[in-house]
């Protein structure tokens, strides 16, 4: 057939996806660094092999999924993110899978390279390495990124992330300012270099795609994970830092993979607590935050590392509402038909708030109440009620939810 | 008597040689006078019933067939020709098969010198010959025959067509038919010039003796006004769908460009000889039943009924006289009008056993199935023939069988699963099969003669119209033929073919008929749309094992690159996977 042909002579002048020439990108590898990239290969490897010899033995290969919804993760306080449960499922090759097979074997190849030359690539540059594939070419991006999240899926049964399989998320991961000193490496001699991130000015230092290889210096008591970036700006300009003795991370919404693993790392590694201070409503509570805590339903497969357990709600929480007056300041909205169905949704379907009382109450006392409030609402009282009041008076009680 | 066929011109024949339409414009002047002076009532003065009888006179057959040539299929000069070239081979045909020799034809049209609208239609067969007393009568006299009498399966059944043929070119050209018969090669061969005179429908005629190149056989000459033309309903369409319905006949026909094709044998068996039967007592109409007593030379009802009906047994015979309320002692001839009607009542009231089917003889599925390969190449054939069943108490026998696609259209899978395309035929004018994006090519038979015209008008067409064809893959617009590249031929056999009119072109709505018709016609349908659907599954199977074959290679490539095997043992991989794949995947 015609299209055999083709990719035979596609296959003699094949071109390399990932020129080996062109060498390090991403700097000098650390040692662990190292390891786990030689587990990296390795497993990638073992796939390959599996599906070679299926084909030597006769046998249709396959590949082997983890389930990726809210109906395959569970959630234990102790472990204190979402597991991904046992369901797997298993890809033949088939006339429906083929193309999606050779694309992510054709991009595992890539992967390969990519940890063996110390390079990394984009969605959207993984999505056009693949235009020197010939037929197995993807003709949109959406295609590309699902293959990568079949890949992802597949190797986190591994304990590999994307991250380690050299695909950067294209999306930047928050600011950090306060009492922390990150230590990165220059990327060509893989020096130390020391971010002082009391001393940035106006600017912050921004959280990198890449997070794994970084360390700390910090004595801060505390992370505060603000929603928002009006929010974050005031906290950062009027050095709240200084007198309170803390970090500040702007998550700018739901929390990015690196903003999520950068802050577990430095939990981690300085054991020091994080508050999260977002908006009063079922969207802050259970999409920011829940994300945060324990990551997601549908990416369960990287919570593990993608999560922050310790982390805790600081506020806004529906009680404060209540304690701040801020129904009788005007300074509510009413939840709108998504917001009753998320807040429902949670409740009803979503195991981390169902195995916490407490918030199960604050859920139901916010749908009683029937309005939401957001962080900045605290300035109907004045511009800086929020840092001289609230935040001081809840970081004093530690009334925090879990 | 040449010059007199001018007068014969019936004031309704619109096609005529200018000479002879000049005379019947002369003569259209006195039938009209004619006509007002007769019918009378409509103008003021009065007629009285002697000044009518006056006029009042005996119409010879001959005459009223002049008038009405359009029931006998000489409407216009194109159909003319065909309906002689039709009426002359059915009468061949129905000849050797009688005489049980395989028929051998040899039909001719030339165009006659010096005109541009006569043809001489020539043809030729291997037969019995005709016995010297009888070539006038059957050449030149109407409703002359054997065929009429008997309940028997054969082509012909008026004795009108092939007198008629000769009576319209008697009438367009002036010319005589011209007959040769030889009855065995001992017998001297003898040549005819019969006339049909159309007052008394007798004919006038010479004869002689002469040499002939044939052993056997009868060769009619007819000279008529005409017009060939080829495609729908031409002489070559209507040879080459004779060739289908009788593979056991060779014929050679030779066209007026000089053309000539020969339609060999697709078999070497003569259709299996037909009985004449009695008439069977269910579907008798009353008129006969009175005829057939007093024409009966049996002297009780028991024995009349025994012998003049199939399937009627002394209990049987008893059974209707009871019902009848007639002694079965009773003398058929003095069975009185009144009590004609009560047999005839108890006739139809009666459980008989269908008539015996011995007298119809189908073509046969795979004698159709070797026409239709014969004759037309397609990429599926299928046939089938139902059991005989009875209309009005005839016996027939419906068969039904298509021809779909072109060669090679489906394509082909080996015992190893392996799909493999076929050569594409081209297809090209002349032949039946029609495009994807036409109404399907309906052939009609009766008694292995195909019909030509009035489809419409047709019990087989409507029988094919109400199949619903979309159970069967084929669109179909709402009350026409469905759509497809397809022929469709269906086979009435019986002892006696209902036909709408005595051109022979179409056949009546029995419901009998009309049920066999679906049923055959639906058994082809379902043997269809397996195979189309069968042809769809392979090419959707084809296409996907290509589609398939795209991307298998980079699942080599993928594993080279990851395992770093070499380029042999990656296309060696694939090879495996695509025969794994198709092993796996049935077709």
């Amino acid at each position: 057939m015609a299209a055999k042909k083709k990719a035979k002579k596609a296959a003699t002048k094949r071109a390399t996806d990932v020129d080996k020439r062109v060498g390090t990108v991403t700097g000098v590898r650390t040692k662990a660094q190292q390891d786990l990239d030689k587990k990296t290969v390795e497993v990638i490897t073992e796939e390959a092999k599996r599906v070679h010899d299926h084909i030597l033995q006769r046998k249709k290969p396959d590949l082997v999924f983890p389930v990726r919804s809210l109906g395959n993760v569970r959630y234990d306080k102790k472990v204190g993110y979402f597991e991904l449960g046992r369901g797997r499922k298993r890809r033949n090759l088939t006339f429906n899978s083929v193309k999606n097979f050779a694309q992510m074997l054709r991009m595992m190849a890539t992967s390969k390279t990519m940890v063996e030359i110390n390079d990394a690539a984009t969605k959207r540059e993984a999505y056009y390495n693949s235009k020197n594939w010939g037929d197995a070419k993807f003709k949109e991006q959406t295609e590309s990124d699902t293959v990568m999240d079949d890949i992802e899926a597949m190797f986190s049964l591994h304990g590999i992330t994307r991250e380690q399989l050299r695909f950067k998320p294209a999306e930047h991961g928050g600011s950090v300012a306060g009492n922390i000193v990150i230590i990165d490496r220059d990327l060509e001699t893989g020096d130390p270099e020391e971010i002082d991130c009391t001393r940035m000015g106006r600017s912050a230092w921004r959280i990198p795609a890449h997070v794994e290889h970084l360390d700390f210096r910090t004595d801060a008591d505390f992370v505060l994970a603000i929603e928002t970036n009006g929010t974050y700006e005031r906290l950062a300009t009027h050095k709240f830092w200084r007198e309170y003795n803390c970090i500040l991370i702007e998550m700018g919404g739901v929390p990015t993979r690196a903003c999520r693993r950068f802050i577990r790392l430095l939990a981690d590694k300085k054991k020091i607590p994080v508050y999260a201070f977002v908006d009063c409503d079922p969207y802050g509570i259970a999409n920011i935050y829940r994300s945060l805590k324990v990551g997601s339903g549908n990416a369960a497969h990287i919570n593990q590392f993608f999560c922050v357990p310790q982390a805790q709600f600081l506020g806004v929480t529906p009680q404060d509402i209540i304690d701040y007056q801020l129904r009788e300041k005007d300074a509510v909205h009413r939840l709108g038909e998504i917001d009753i169905k998320r807040a429902k949704d949670a409740l009803k379907n979503d195991p981390f708030f169902q195995s916490h009382k407490e918030w199960t109450k604050a859920i139901q006392l916010l749908l009683k109440m029937g309005v939401r409030a957001e962080q900045q609402a605290f300035a109907a009282y004045d511009l800086n009620f929020v840092i001289r009041e609230y935040l001081p008076e809840k970081l004093k009680k530690k009334s925090f939810l879990p | 008597m040449v010059k007199g066929q001018g007068n014969l011109f019936g004031p309704d024949a619109e096609e005529e040689s200018e000479g002879a339409s000049k005379k019947r414009r002369a003569k259209k002047a006195t039938d009209g006078s004619d006509s007002t002076t007769s019918s009378g009532g409509s103008g003021g003065s009065r007629k009285t019933a002697e000044a009518m009888a006056k006029s009042q006179r005996e119409i010879s057959v001959s005459e009223f067939f002049t008038k009405n040539r359009h029931l006998l299929g000489f409407d216009n000069p194109r159909k003319a020709l065909l309906t002689a070239v039709k009426e002359a081979v059915d009468n061949s045909l129905d000849a050797c098969e009688e005489a049980g020799i395989l028929p051998d034809l040899l039909v001719e049209i030339r165009q006659m010198q010096g005109y541009d609208d006569r043809y001489t239609v020539i043809v030729q067969d291997n037969g019995p010959g005709i016995v010297k007393a009888q070539v006038p009568n059957i050449f030149g006299k109407l409703l002359y025959g054997s065929k009429f009498h008997r309940l028997k399966q054969s082509r012909g059944q008026q004795g009108i067509g092939i007198s008629a043929a000769g009576m319209y070119g008697q009438l367009t050209t002036g010319n005589p038919v011209r007959i040769t018969s030889r009855t065995g090669k001992r017998a001297k061969a003898h040549y005819f010039e019969v006339r049909l005179n159309t007052s008394k429908n007798k004919p006038e005629f010479t004869d002689e003796e002469r040499e002939s190149d044939f052993d056997h056989g009868t060769r009619v000459e007819i000279d008529m006004q005409a017009e060939y033309r080829r495609g729908m309903r031409s002489v070559d369409e209507y040879l080459k769908q004779t060739a289908v319905s009788n593979p056991h006949v060779r014929l050679t026909w030779n066209d007026p460009s000089g053309n000539s094709i020969v339609y060999e044998r697709g078999t070497d068996e003569l259709p299996q000889e037909t009985k004449e039967i009695k008439p069977h007592p269910h579907g008798i109409e009353l008129g006969l039943l009175i005829k057939m007593l007093s024409d009966s030379n049996e002297r009780t009802l028991h024995a009349f009924l025994q012998t003049e009906f199939s399937r009627v047994s002394a209990k049987v015979s008893h059974e209707i006289c009871d019902i009848a309320k007639l002694s079965t002692r009773a003398h058929p001839k003095r069975i009185a009008r009144a009590e004609a009607d009560r047999l005839h009542a108890a006739l139809g009231k009666v459980k008989i056993m269908a008539p015996p089917t011995n007298c119809i003889a189908p073509i046969g599925e795979a004698v159709l199935l070797a026409g239709l390969q014969k004759e037309i190449k397609a990429d599926f054939y299928t046939a089938s023939t139902r059991p005989p069943a009875v209309y009005r108490g005839n016996p027939f026998i419906i068969e039904a069988a298509l021809a779909y696609g072109r060669e090679g259209d489906t394509m082909e899978v080996t015992d190893e699963g392996k799909i493999l395309t076929r050569k594409k035929a081209a297809s090209h004018e002349t032949e039946l099969l029609g495009n994807a994006d036409e109404a399907i090519r309906l052939v009609r038979f009766a008694n292995r003669v195909p019909l030509q015209h009035q489809q419409s008008a047709c019990a087989i067409t409507k029988g094919v119209i109400s199949v619903a064809w979309k159970n069967y893959m084929l669109s179909q617009p709402k009350g026409a033929l469905p759509i497809g590249p397809m022929v469709l031929i269906v086979h009435i056999a019986s002892v006696w073919v209902p036909f709408t009119s005595e051109s022979k072109e179409a056949i009546a709505s029995y419901p009998e008929i009309l049920k066999e018709l679906k049923l055959a016609v639906q058994e082809c349908g379902r043997k269809l749309a397996t195979h189309i659907r069968k042809g769809k599954r392979i090419a959707t199977e084809y296409m996907k094992r290509d589609y398939i074959a795209t991307y298998l290679p980079h699942i080599g490539l993928g594993l080279q690159e990851i395992l770093g095997i070499s380029d042999e043992v990656r296309d060696k991989d694939v090879e495996i996977l695509t025969d794994v794949l198709e092993r796996t995947r049935k077709v």
